[in-house]
């Protein structure tokens, strides 16, 4: 098989290259090869296709947007969003209208200005005028570009809200953990060593922590509450990237990151809007972080404050948790005997070869 | 040739350079016995090393090509069995379905290649070389060894990453930008075992190469320069290929230091990028580093290195329009400030590429300041070549034809770059297919566009042939509808939030609607594809067969036209010519020949009118 595609792909190159060759022959028959000189008909002909191109590349370019553009995210779910998509439109008019002229301009000029017998170019090297003019018009629409872009991310990144209910998201290879901060609204202390079996986070004795709450698969929020995120991760660079709320921010080993939103959609008013009974807003991971990363997901449920005490209320503490592991069965008991031994060895900072023989003889 | 030799001597005496004895040694030596190992492959002759490091770049191009090729199968037709691929990559492709780990992998090598051996040693090893002691009017390179060296150093940096392809854990593939910790980290992917190290000794040997390359760059334009070529009558080319070796100077040192504080944290157990990881069952040791030190230093190198890419092409463009619209380039002081001006605006906007790393908001502020004006100067360069067209006369070669693409893809790709250095609506395109349509155009696109344009323009000076032009029509027409093809749809994906080096989109249902356009891209690309076989057809036949060019096919003012049709070492038989004007006098008033060489003195008429 491979021998036979081989083959055909000799065979056709030799037989590009003897078609080649009588071309050349039957060129030279008619006056010459000319590969160097532009023929007044080559040149027109080539005029012409640029043309055609700009009325297929504006069509391409128009036709694109018609299809796509419901496809494309919807409204922005969140009280910063629209402040984003605002901007964001307010550039794209500038930028679109920039695209389109310059390459109607453009090919104006190749259309206008082919070579044509007897025809000379006008020397014209430069001039001070016209260059300051597209020095300083585009340094003034930028500079209202950069005051507007800088008033947004000033809005954006430093929101700031006194009561934001606190969350953290932590990420690991290829999954995403949520901890509400409890009502405390304080997230207890963690520390990587101290993760083992039944304590993903790495959560050591802190008082602050008994009252979290760990949930896996989905996180709830409440609409117009602001939430302050507090982004951690335990192997490599991962990226939370929650697209509806224009919301993104890194989340990497050893430091932690976070972002601070308002949601303003619950899931079920943008299913509505959506006219999509399925919709689900949703976290990913966008920064590459191996083999699963395209699958690295977790949905995000917007509710009402009464919905979301409710299931709230479902949700067990970490207390609570460690409560219901201790009477089960002996392999358990064991992951919770780890804990407090797993704080020692956080305080003091011993040996981690010691740590590690612990949870491998877990696993 | 002693004579000739004597001449040489002559001139650097002219310049007042000392002609240091080893040089003068090495250079005899040469051409008293040209065996075919000296002149064909440890050759210290510019123009042969030139030839090098264009096809080398070219065998490169081909096979990035393939690899994108293959994962965009992948992408349209995601889990499908393409039983090609089976016999192709044997385990990464199980049953014909690419392996995720590999797709990874095939992402990152493919954009280190384009980057680096194409885009960057592909580019600038090929026309600064060829290009440089042609238009300045030296004999060759100020030190033909280095050269060479420079060369060797590429292919073994080629080589290395060629051999990581075939191991058993497979190549890098943590991105082109091989952040740690997944770069570093065996248990994070299998791609970061030995292959990962294998990249980083090919970076390594690239940055040595790069270096000694530019290093000679610099000295050979500051100092060989003929007589009477004064900067400012300098061709554009050569200015970008100046700033360009400066800018690899002065930042490539700090990608290798970057990679080998990398090579340490791997190797040699210290923390400089590692903290706090848990990862396959086990604490790790490593404490008190941050992955963001190397995100800093990376762009640090990284985004002048856009500007490395991008630059010569701009040169050659400058170059190839002014020629065949046989008009001077319009405000040629001004494209010499705004390439320096994107020059030093290079160095002090890597934080861009870091907006939501969680780095200091106000340091972000700084940044969104400095990426923005880089639209200034960028938005002079193009409305000069629009200019430079207005009331010319204009010839479609096909190195025209990609240039004008040049411009095209500069605008379209340049544009976008006014969303992504804003660091507000960069939360939430960061990352995704916007980001890739973007760099595509502006740094990918653009800068091959203007790489063929090179080779078209100058084929006849590497080869003493012309290219066919109609293949290079077809080939012009289907590039650049492929291109824009497979490149701009790419921003609709990024605007419905789908994420960059995602294996596929079929995880979640908000991408269901979104798979048509993978479809119509990868057709696109396979489009292009073909279009690249007739420029490999044409190229590789042209050599042989093409037509015997004349000495100045482009009826070019630069002195590279003024050499002989057959290479010989040394460039000019004679003396070398001495300069008397700047490079770009096309369809001066009241002469007959619309183009007036360097060489030619100036007239009394025009020394009175303030030429100089």
């Amino acid at each position: 098989m491979t021998l036979l595609v081989l083959a055909v792909i000799v065979l056709f190159v030799i037989a590009a290259t003897r078609v080649m060759t009588i071309y050349n022959l039957s060129a030279e028959l008619r006056g010459g090869r000319k590969d160097d000189v532009i023929t007044e008909a080559e040149g027109r002909n080539q005029a012409t296709l640029w043309v055609i191109f700009l009325f297929a590349f504006m069509g391409f370019c128009l036709w694109q947007v018609i299809k796509y553009k419901d496809k494309l995210l919807p409204e922005a779910a969140s009280a910063h969003g629209p402040e984003i998509d605002n901007l964001f439109n307010v550039t794209l008019a500038v930028i679109a209208f920039v695209f389109v002229l310059t390459h109607i301009v453009l090919i104006y000029q190749l259309f206008k200005n082919v070579s044509t017998k007897g025809r000379k170019a006008v020397y014209f090297a430069h001039s001070n005028k016209l260059e300051m003019i597209w020095t300083i018009i585009p340094a003034i629409v930028l500079s209202g570009l950069i005051a507007y872009g800088l008033t947004v991310w000033g809005d954006v990144i430093y929101a700031g809200a006194k009561d934001a209910q606190v969350i953290e998201l932590y990420s690991k290879q290829f999954d995403w953990t949520a901890r509400y901060a409890g009502k405390d609204n304080t997230l207890g202390k963690s520390d990587f060593r101290s993760i083992g079996d039944g304590n993903d986070l790495g959560m050591v004795t802190d008082k602050n922590g008994d009252d979290d709450i760990i949930v896996k698969g989905e996180f709830h929020i409440v609409k117009d509450k602001p939430v302050n995120f507090k982004f951690r991760s335990r192997d490599v660079i991962h990226s939370a990237y929650m697209p509806h709320f224009r919301v993104q921010m890194n989340c990497v080993p050893g430091m932690e990151t976070s972002f601070e939103f308002t949601p303003t959609i619950t899931t079920k008013e943008m299913r509505e809007k959506l006219n999509n009974e399925k919709f689900n807003y949703i976290l990913l991971c966008n920064k590459i972080c191996g083999a699963a990363h395209y699958n690295m997901q977790m949905d995000i449920i917007v509710e009402t404050q009464e919905e979301y005490n409710n299931w709230l209320a479902e949700q067990q503490t970490w207390t609570q948790k460690q409560a219901a592991a201790a009477p089960a069965p002996a392999e358990s008991s064991a992951a919770e005997t780890t804990t407090p031994a797993d704080t020692s060895k956080t305080v003091t900072v011993s040996e981690p070869t010691a740590q590690v023989t612990v949870s491998e003889s877990k696993h | 040739m002693s004579a000739m030799e004597h001449t040489h001597n002559d001139v650097h005496a002219a310049h007042g350079i000392a002609t240091h004895a080893g040089h003068d040694h090495d250079h005899e030596e040469h051409e008293h016995h040209d065996t075919f190992i000296t002149k064909y492959i440890f050759s210290q002759d510019h123009k042969m090393i030139a030839k090098q490091f264009l096809i080398t770049a070219v065998f490169m191009g081909v096979l990035a090509m393939l690899m994108s090729i293959v994962f965009r199968l992948q992408l349209a037709w995601p889990g499908r069995s393409f039983p090609i691929l089976e016999p192709l990559l044997g385990k990464w492709a199980p049953g014909g379905v690419l392996d995720p780990n590999f797709y990874l992998a095939l992402v990152t090598i493919h954009g280190t290649i384009m980057v680096f051996f194409v885009l960057t040693g592909g580019l600038s090893g090929t026309f600064s070389n060829l290009l440089i002691p042609l238009q300045v009017g030296a004999r060759d390179m100020a030190s033909g060894f280095l050269n060479m060296l420079s060369y060797w150093f590429f292919f073994s940096s080629v080589t290395v990453m060629m051999i990581s392809l075939f191991i058993e854990s497979g190549p890098a593939s943590g991105g082109w930008t091989v952040y740690p910790p997944l770069s570093a980290l065996p248990q994070a992917m299998p791609g970061s075992g030995l292959g990962m190290t294998l990249w980083l000794v090919s970076m390594a040997l690239f940055i040595i190469s790069s270096l000694l390359g530019s290093l000679n760059y610099i000295v050979t334009i500051i100092n060989l320069r003929t007589k009477g070529m004064s900067m400012t009558r300098l061709p554009l080319t050569i200015w970008a290929f100046l700033v360009t070796a400066i800018l690899g100077v002065l930042s490539f040192p700090v990608l290798l230091a970057a990679a080998l504080l990398l090579i340490f944290d791997r190797s040699f157990g210290t923390s400089f990028y590692l903290s706090d990881i848990h990862i396959g069952g086990q604490a790790l040791e490593y404490n008190g580093g941050s992955p963001i030190l190397y995100e800093h230093l990376f762009w640090f190198l990284g985004h002048p290195e856009v500007y490395i890419v991008l630059l010569p092409a701009l040169g050659i463009t400058s170059e190839v329009i002014a020629t065949n619209a046989r008009k001077p380039i319009f405000g040629y002081r001004a494209m010499i400030a705004s390439i320096l001006g994107i020059a030093f605006l290079s160095f002090i906007v890597w934080g861009h590429h870091m907006f939501v790393t969680g780095m200091n908001p106000f340091l972000g502020s700084v940044f969104v300041f400095t990426t923005l004006l880089v639209a200034i100067p960028s938005a002079v360069k193009a409305f000069n070549y629009i200019t430079t067209l207005w009331k010319g006369d204009l010839k479609f070669t096909p190195g025209m034809l990609f240039a004008i693409g040049l411009v095209s893809f500069f605008i379209t790709g340049g544009v976008t770059g006014i969303i992504l250095g804003d660091s507000a609506l960069d939360i939430n395109v960061h990352d995704t297919y916007f980001v890739v349509a973007h760099f595509h155009l502006v740094m990918g696109s653009a800068t091959i566009f203007g790489m063929f344009a090179g080779v078209y323009h100058w084929f006849p000076k590497m080869f003493g042939k012309l290219m066919n032009k109609k293949l290079g029509y077809v080939h012009f027409w289907i590039s650049f509808v492929g291109a824009y093809g497979v490149f701009f749809p790419m921003h609709f994906l990024g605007l419905a939030g789908v994420p960059r080096r995602y294996y596929s989109n079929t995880e979640f249902p908000i991408f269901n609607d979104l798979v048509d356009i993978n479809v119509l891209v990868t057709w696109f690309a396979i489009l292009a594809a073909v279009g690249q076989v007739i420029f490999l057809f044409n190229f590789f036949y042209s050599i042989f067969k093409g037509q015997k060019s004349p000495q100045n096919p482009w009826r070019s003012n630069t002195l590279e036209w003024t050499t002989p049709v057959e290479h010989i070492h040394g460039n000019w038989p004679g003396e070398i010519p001495e300069v008397h004007r700047w490079a770009y006098d096309y369809s001066k008033p009241d002469r007959e020949e619309d183009f007036v060489c360097q060489t030619e003195p100036l007239t009394e008429k025009e020394v009175a009118e303030g030429a100089h």
